[in-house]
């Protein structure tokens, strides 16, 4: 007598008990695709938390994945401390120029309330919606960038980058407000009914800072925010490296780590065994001129490199999809999973 | 023939030490290194044997996930203000220069253009920096200014591939461009670069000072 399968929920919980479940679970993280499937231009489909909801739902049901993404685009934290947003018909809306110029606008920057920030807002609406909707069925990811991130768009990176090495006071302003606005980003969004919360996180990669940077400045950032948070986190370093900060990782308190694929995902996961779910790598970049048989080579490389013991979700090594990928590809990927993701791997034992 | 292997040790040696010294983010230092190898080097060899190589090498080290981004935007900074302050100033003759530009494709994130144009610089490029530019408006700036170089960043995916547009754009006012592309999304697929039609592609800061070296541009 076979087993009923697994729920998404049932699946993505065993993965991170670091167990094996009935499959490999898959995180398709799509947004902008939303706005294809419902035809609506970009800027229209992040306009309404019933689009965000819709387009998700319908998204899920086409290409058969393990999650809902409660994210709408990056910048709507931007927007909270003021700066605006740049739509594109082609892409994900980009974050306008910074809004912190100074020293002085540091040390005099306000702390803004979710509530009143409509970007944030909408978010909320749509992660409430889709919980109506999916119940307990599938895990809604919620999203926040990482108090030690967001400055790179607050701030720009060069800038950022020198009161990094720099400016130490200023430093600590600026990660007072992120944490507290992060905090309460966080816990809004489990409250209206996301199941966890991704951290994203690339400034603490080794791409980014060296691991000493991170082990003085964004690993305290992220232990203070994690701890505050009412709710499992994933520590997503968007395509930047982490394998020489793996330990550090751990110690923050996150469950999971989304990892590059410009690193040995295997080693990745020998790193993290017990410790960290892994959640990666496929080429984002790549993927968009894929054939079916290459989208199905590069799931079943994944898998057989942290697929074995569970402890491992499959997804783009960014957090996004970009909008040039086509529906064949993400189709080809999903047929790929549910051929080569069924547990137990004894075609990895066999050929690997 | 002794003197010239013992020139070449102390070069390295230099080369070692500034690298040491950028990578702590130690100006002092580092200006301490360069105003001794201006001592007992011509300002070209300097350039070009101990700060452009110190450069490379983090460069090279980046890549190999053995350096940050942060240590070689801070070391580029550094090196492009020292050189800026330390050298004398000996512009090349206008019928010599090569006319080279950069500039960031349709972002607010400019670090990578930033640290290329700090490194170049540092090794004794003259680079025009036009910013953050749209297609046309970028177009329209290189046709005007008989730019033969054009050095473009991207970081999104949709910017990278805005450079087939751009080159359109620029060929259609009957001018002539060589194109070197870098950032993130060439970094991830290497066969972007030739998708969208560009005559090179720098993964690191100091690809492009290979890549301005192989097609002839001259030092100042």
């Amino acid at each position: 007598m076979t087993s009923p399968p697994m729920t998404s929920m049932q699946r993505v919980l065993t993965a991170l008990s670091h167990r094996e479940a009935d499959r490999v679970p898959w995180f398709l993280l799509v947004t902008i695709h939303g706005a294809r499937e419902l035809g609506l231009s970009i800027k229209e489909y992040f306009s309404k938390p019933e689009y965000l909801a819709e387009g998700q739902l319908r998204m899920r049901s086409r290409y058969g994945h393990d999650c809902l993404y409660g994210f709408s685009y990056a910048a709507a934290e931007a927007e909270a401390f003021g700066s605006e947003t740049i739509f594109f018909d082609d892409g994900p809306p980009n974050a306008g120029p910074p809004i912190i110029v100074s020293a002085n606008d540091i040390r005099t920057m306000e702390l803004p309330r979710v509530s009143q920030v409509p970007s944030l807002v909408r978010v909320l609406e749509a992660q409430a919606l889709m919980k109506e909707r999916v119940g307990g069925d599938a895990p809604i990811i919620g999203v926040v960038i990482s108090p030690f991130s967001l400055p790179i768009m607050q701030l720009g990176f060069e800038r950022y980058l020198e009161v990094l090495e720099q400016a130490p006071d200023l430093f600590a302003r600026l990660m007072a407000v992120n944490e507290a606005f992060c905090v309460e980003w966080a816990n809004a969004q489990l409250a209206a009914g996301a199941t966890a919360i991704c951290y994203f996180d690339p400034m603490a990669s080794s791409t980014i800072v060296t691991p000493e940077q991170y082990r003085l400045m964004g690993m305290p950032v992220a232990q203070r925010t994690l701890a505050q948070i009412n709710g499992p986190t994933a520590t997503h370093l968007a395509s930047g490296r982490g394998l020489t900060i793996i330990d550090d990782i751990v110690r923050t308190g996150t469950a999971v780590v989304g990892v590059s694929v410009t690193e040995d995902l295997a080693e990745l996961k020998t790193a993290c065994r017990g410790r960290l779910a892994v959640l990666g790598n496929l080429n984002g970049v790549e993927m968009r001129r894929w054939s079916v048989a290459e989208a199905e080579a590069a799931v079943k490389e994944a898998i057989s490199m942290a697929g074995s013991g569970g402890g491992f979700i499959l997804s783009d090594n960014h957090g996004e999809i970009p909008w040039q990928v086509p529906e064949e590809v993400l189709m080809a990927i999903g047929d790929a999973v549910r051929r080569w993701g069924n547990y137990p791997l004894s075609w990895v034992d066999q050929h690997g | 023939m002794i003197s010239i292997d013992l020139n070449k040790k102390t070069l390295n040696e230099s080369k070692l030490e500034l690298d040491d010294r950028l990578r702590a983010v130690d100006r002092i230092g580092a200006e301490k290194v360069i105003r001794t190898s201006l001592s007992l080097y011509s300002p070209s060899v300097v350039a070009e044997h101990i700060i452009s190589t110190a450069l490379e090498d983090l460069g090279f080290a980046w890549e190999k996930g053995e350096a940050s981004l942060s240590q070689i935007f801070m070391a580029g900074r550094i090196a492009e203000d020292l050189v800026e302050h330390l050298y004398p100033i000996t512009p090349i003759s206008e019928s010599l220069k090569t006319r080279v530009a950069i500039a960031t494709l349709d972002d607010f994130h400019l670090l990578g253009k930033r640290i290329v144009l700090s490194v170049l610089r540092a090794s004794g490029f003259c680079v025009l920096d036009y910013g953050r530019q749209t297609v046309p408006d970028l177009a329209a700036r290189v046709v005007a200014d008989g730019i033969e170089i054009l050095l473009v960043s991207t970081l999104m995916l949709r910017a990278a591939l805005r450079v087939l547009a751009l080159r359109e754009a620029i060929e259609l006012q009957g001018h002539r461009i060589k194109i070197i592309v870098g950032g993130a999304p060439f970094r991830f697929d290497p066969r972007l670069a030739e998708e969208v039609g560009a005559d090179a592609m720098g993964l690191t800061a100091s690809d492009a000072i290979h890549i301005l070296t192989d097609l002839g541009v001259a030092r100042v």
